[in-house]
């Protein structure tokens, strides 16, 4: 939204009143607050509506990639560093298939990518896109391994070929599923945007260089293309970090208006790849391009992109109640810890590992650890018993209560308040299955 | 078409009113500090001194994961052997974390303790920063014989906390050591914890500053953006944060995903090398002048970044 003084630039300062407003500079804030709308003042034209929309238009503009559920959004992002408020988008990962490729291996590796799928802190990690290269320089190849990709998976696609003629019938054979064609440069950048425009398509700028990028952007807005990501190269770490910063400051801070779209970094394979892609994730980048990637790369690769773009304002959570494990009854022992996801996923998946019945409390530390909230004073005897008597836990098991052992020093005065057996469990849940098997027996 | 070149973006050109102040360690050689922009962005600080990279080393191993000691072999039962194996990687400092002085361990005794990192120091001709076992009174007391024994090649004892500084400090003073103060992942706590060490006493230009790396998948995010206001603060001005950075991506391999064998998550090793990766870059990124690290690829993928980013090792 502009500010009252960037409104106040186009009114005509007349005072005159039509608005319903004393002073044009009243009007002015009243716009600013969103109270009213321009068009109130019948003196302001349309040249000027334009340009205020322009200065009031996101910073980084925001658009999706494929459709329905597994599209994915980029953009939209409005800070610098994110102590100042969260990142929006998270980086999407993408790997690639050619069209040098069969059917069957288009398949097959849309089947390994579709599976790489690691569960985390009660989040599901994968890839989100695959993106289908040009490496025939044959419309009709091309086009062909664009069916078979299509048909093999409902991720969003990105179509990679500089050659228009080659990306056109793919194109317009998916442009349903709104693919995302990669890329205009500067000796094709007409066609390109002539084709993306037709199609209604998001479309991929290419350039190493923060001016040549720039005028490449304006080149494709006159010719009026919309949804732009922009590829400033990933040659080197320290191209994608300075290009990646400098395309999204000068943006954020409106001292240049022609990048202000996502970013995007085609990383190749091995061992740099996996580095650029996490530079990627820290610094600004919507959208990463493999050309392929392993497990062992991958989940820290996935964990880093979910820690980068957590809320800094709101932990990650569970909701504090009582849960069963593998079928508790009345004899079964209740475990208690904290209500952050890390914590009471890591402890959950340990419980079940050992197979034996548990009653799990979990109690609100307004998503701290079990150390963090105890230093913190959110994670006494009067808080554990307080969400024990909540949940009804003393009265579904007789059996005994278990701390964590970090918080060994509860187990004292929790035993005074509820008058029952409290037990003080293993300091890594790690070592809960035997801890339990040992209550057993 | 060609497109005509017009466009002219402008360089985002921070007025930065302060700087990272420097340091140097060893015989005087080594230098750290002295960062005067946003780490690795050549158009803020085009001089920009390059991290250091730690090497860690441990003086009781029967505790210490074995797929971090596989990376060693026979090295790793020798303080002196694994550190020169740490050189010969290209570390610029050994971390050597005296386990053994735990009374519930070898309950080494500090003149003992002294030597071993005596010759550490011997062998490598590199810096050191000495770690005791954690229980603040022994540190104390080892710290003292282990500043004495390296005096004339200077180290950083580790670590000072809010509540007991004082005798680690006046060692460090005493046999002119740099001391690595603690603070728990905020600011506030980061700055005051060097408040407390100059109003003791202890030249800002002997402090570095741990404000506690939070490794991937446990917390990472706090210390990225801790470590940036840190940086931010330091660079725009408040003196008293304007101390080099410690940050320990070893801590990587606490978490259990970092190195659990599991088919599912890929190679094992190469995992731990990535998770311990992540962390550092984090580290780099937010503003980290050392780094101590604990595996050998790690290290590797380490330096590779640093030169990659405009850093040379
Ligand atoms: C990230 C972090 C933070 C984050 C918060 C993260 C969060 N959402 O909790 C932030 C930055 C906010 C933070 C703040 C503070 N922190 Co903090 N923090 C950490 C850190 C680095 C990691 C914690 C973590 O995520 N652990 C992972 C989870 C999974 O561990 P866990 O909950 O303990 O669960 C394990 C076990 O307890 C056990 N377990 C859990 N439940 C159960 C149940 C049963 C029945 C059993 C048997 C076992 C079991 O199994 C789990 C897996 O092993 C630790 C240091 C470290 N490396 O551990 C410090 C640490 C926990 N923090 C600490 C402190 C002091 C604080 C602060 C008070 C300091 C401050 N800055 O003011 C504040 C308090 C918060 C507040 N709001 O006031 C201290 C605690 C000291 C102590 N011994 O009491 C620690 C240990 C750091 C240190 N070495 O000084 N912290
Ligand atoms: S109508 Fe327009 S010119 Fe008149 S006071 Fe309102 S804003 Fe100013």
């Amino acid at each position: 939204m502009p500010t009252a003084i960037e409104f106040f630039k186009f009114l005509p300062k007349t005072n005159c009143g039509e608005c319903g407003h004393p002073t044009c500079l009243a009007f002015a804030m009243q716009l600013a607050n969103q109270k009213m709308s321009i068009d109130a003042c019948p003196y302001v034209d349309q040249a000027a509506k334009d340009k205020l929309e322009e200065s009031g238009a996101p910073p980084v503009k925001g658009f999706s990639v494929g459709v329905g559920d597994m599209s994915v959004r980029m953009g939209d992002e409005t800070v610098l560093y994110r102590h100042e408020r969260k990142f929006v988008n998270p980086t999407a990962f993408a790997v690639t298939v050619t069209d040098t490729m069969s059917a069957e291996d288009i398949s097959a590796t849309v089947a390994r990518y579709s599976s790489m799928v690691f569960e985390r802190v009660g989040m599901e990690f994968r890839l989100d896109m695959f993106a289908l290269r040009d490496d025939t320089g044959d419309p009709d190849s091309y086009l062909k391994a664009a069916k078979s990709l299509s048909e093999n998976t409902d991720w969003p696609i990105i179509l990679i070929s500089d050659k228009p003629d080659v990306l056109r019938p793919a194109a317009e054979e998916l442009k349903d599923r709104r693919p995302l064609l990669y890329s205009a440069n500067e000796s094709n950048v007409e066609d390109m945007v002539s084709m993306a425009k037709a199609l209604g398509l998001p479309l991929a700028l290419r350039n190493d260089t923060l001016d040549g990028m720039a005028s490449l952007v304006e080149e494709a807005k006159k010719a009026g293309a919309e949804d732009l990501i922009l590829d400033l190269g990933a040659a080197s770490m320290k191209q994608v970090l300075e290009n990646n910063t400098v395309a999204r400051k000068v943006s954020l801070r409106r001292t240049f208006k022609g990048l202000g779209y996502p970013l995007m970094n085609c990383v190749g394979s091995g061992d740099q790849a996996v580095m650029r892609a996490m530079l990627a994730v820290m610094k600004y980048g919507s959208l990463v391009v493999f050309d392929s990637i392993e497990e062992q790369q991958a989940l820290p690769l996935m964990t880093l992109r979910q820690n980068i773009y957590t809320d800094p304002q709101v932990p990650i959570q569970v909701k504090e109640d009582l849960y069963p494990i593998s079928d508790p009854d009345t004899a079964s022992p209740v475990l208690f810890t904290t209500n952050f996801s890390l914590t009471y996923f890591t402890v959950r998946a340990d419980i079940e590992k050992s197979r034996q019945p548990v009653w799990l409390q979990v109690v609100d530390t307004e998503g701290l650890s079990v150390l963090t909230a105890y230093a913190a004073g959110k994670f006494g005897p009067e808080h554990v018993s307080a969400a024990l008597e909540a949940s009804g836990a003393l009265q579904k098991s007789d059996g005994p209560i278990v701390t964590p052992g970090m918080v060994a020093k509860l187990s004292g005065k929790l035993e005074e308040a509820l008058g029952r057996k409290v037990l003080v469990g293993p300091m890594e849940s790690s070592s809960l299955p035997k801890f339990l098997k040992g209550l057993k027996g | 078409m060609k497109v005509i070149h017009m466009a002219k973006v402008p360089m985002p050109k921070e007025k930065y009113s302060g700087a990272v102040g420097s340091m140097a360690l060893g015989d005087g050689s080594v230098s750290l500090g002295g960062v005067k922009g946003m780490p690795f962005l050549s158009f803020e600080d085009p001089q920009k001194q390059r991290p250091l990279l730690a090497g860690e080393v441990v003086d009781d191993i029967s505790d210490f994961p074995p797929i971090v000691l596989d990376q060693f072999g026979p090295s790793a039962e020798d303080p002196v052997s694994w550190a020169l194996e740490w050189k010969s990687k290209g570390a610029d400092i050994i971390c050597l974390r005296l386990l053994s002085t735990d009374p519930e361990r070898k309950d080494t005794p500090p003149k003992e303790a002294a030597t071993i990192a005596k010759n550490v120091a011997d062998a490598t001709g590199l810096p050191l920063i000495v770690y005791g076992c954690g229980i603040a009174d022994k540190d104390a007391a080892v710290m003292e014989a282990v500043g004495e024994a390296l005096e004339g090649h200077r180290s950083i004892l580790a670590f000072v906390e809010e509540d007991s500084y004082k005798r680690m400090a006046s060692t460090a003073v005493a046999h002119k050591h740099a001391v690595l103060a603690f603070s728990n992942l905020d600011i506030n706590l980061a700055k005051q914890m060097n408040i407390l060490l100059t109003d003791f006493g202890v030249d800002r230009g002997d402090i570095v500053m741990d404000p506690l790396m939070a490794p991937l998948g446990m917390g990472l995010e706090y210390s990225y953006s801790v470590n940036e206001r840190i940086m931010l603060a330091a660079l725009s001005g408040d003196r008293m944060l304007q101390v080099p950075m410690v940050c320990d991506a070893s801590q990587a391999w606490q978490v259990r995903d970092c190195s659990e064998e599991d088919v599912a998550l890929g190679d094992a090793a190469e995992r731990a090398a990535w998770w311990e990766f992540a962390t550092a870059l984090a580290a780099l990124l937010s503003g980290a002048d050392i780094l101590i690290v604990r595996g050998t690829k790690a290290m590797s993928l380490i330096q590779e970044a640093i030169s990659d980013m405009g850093g040379h090792v």
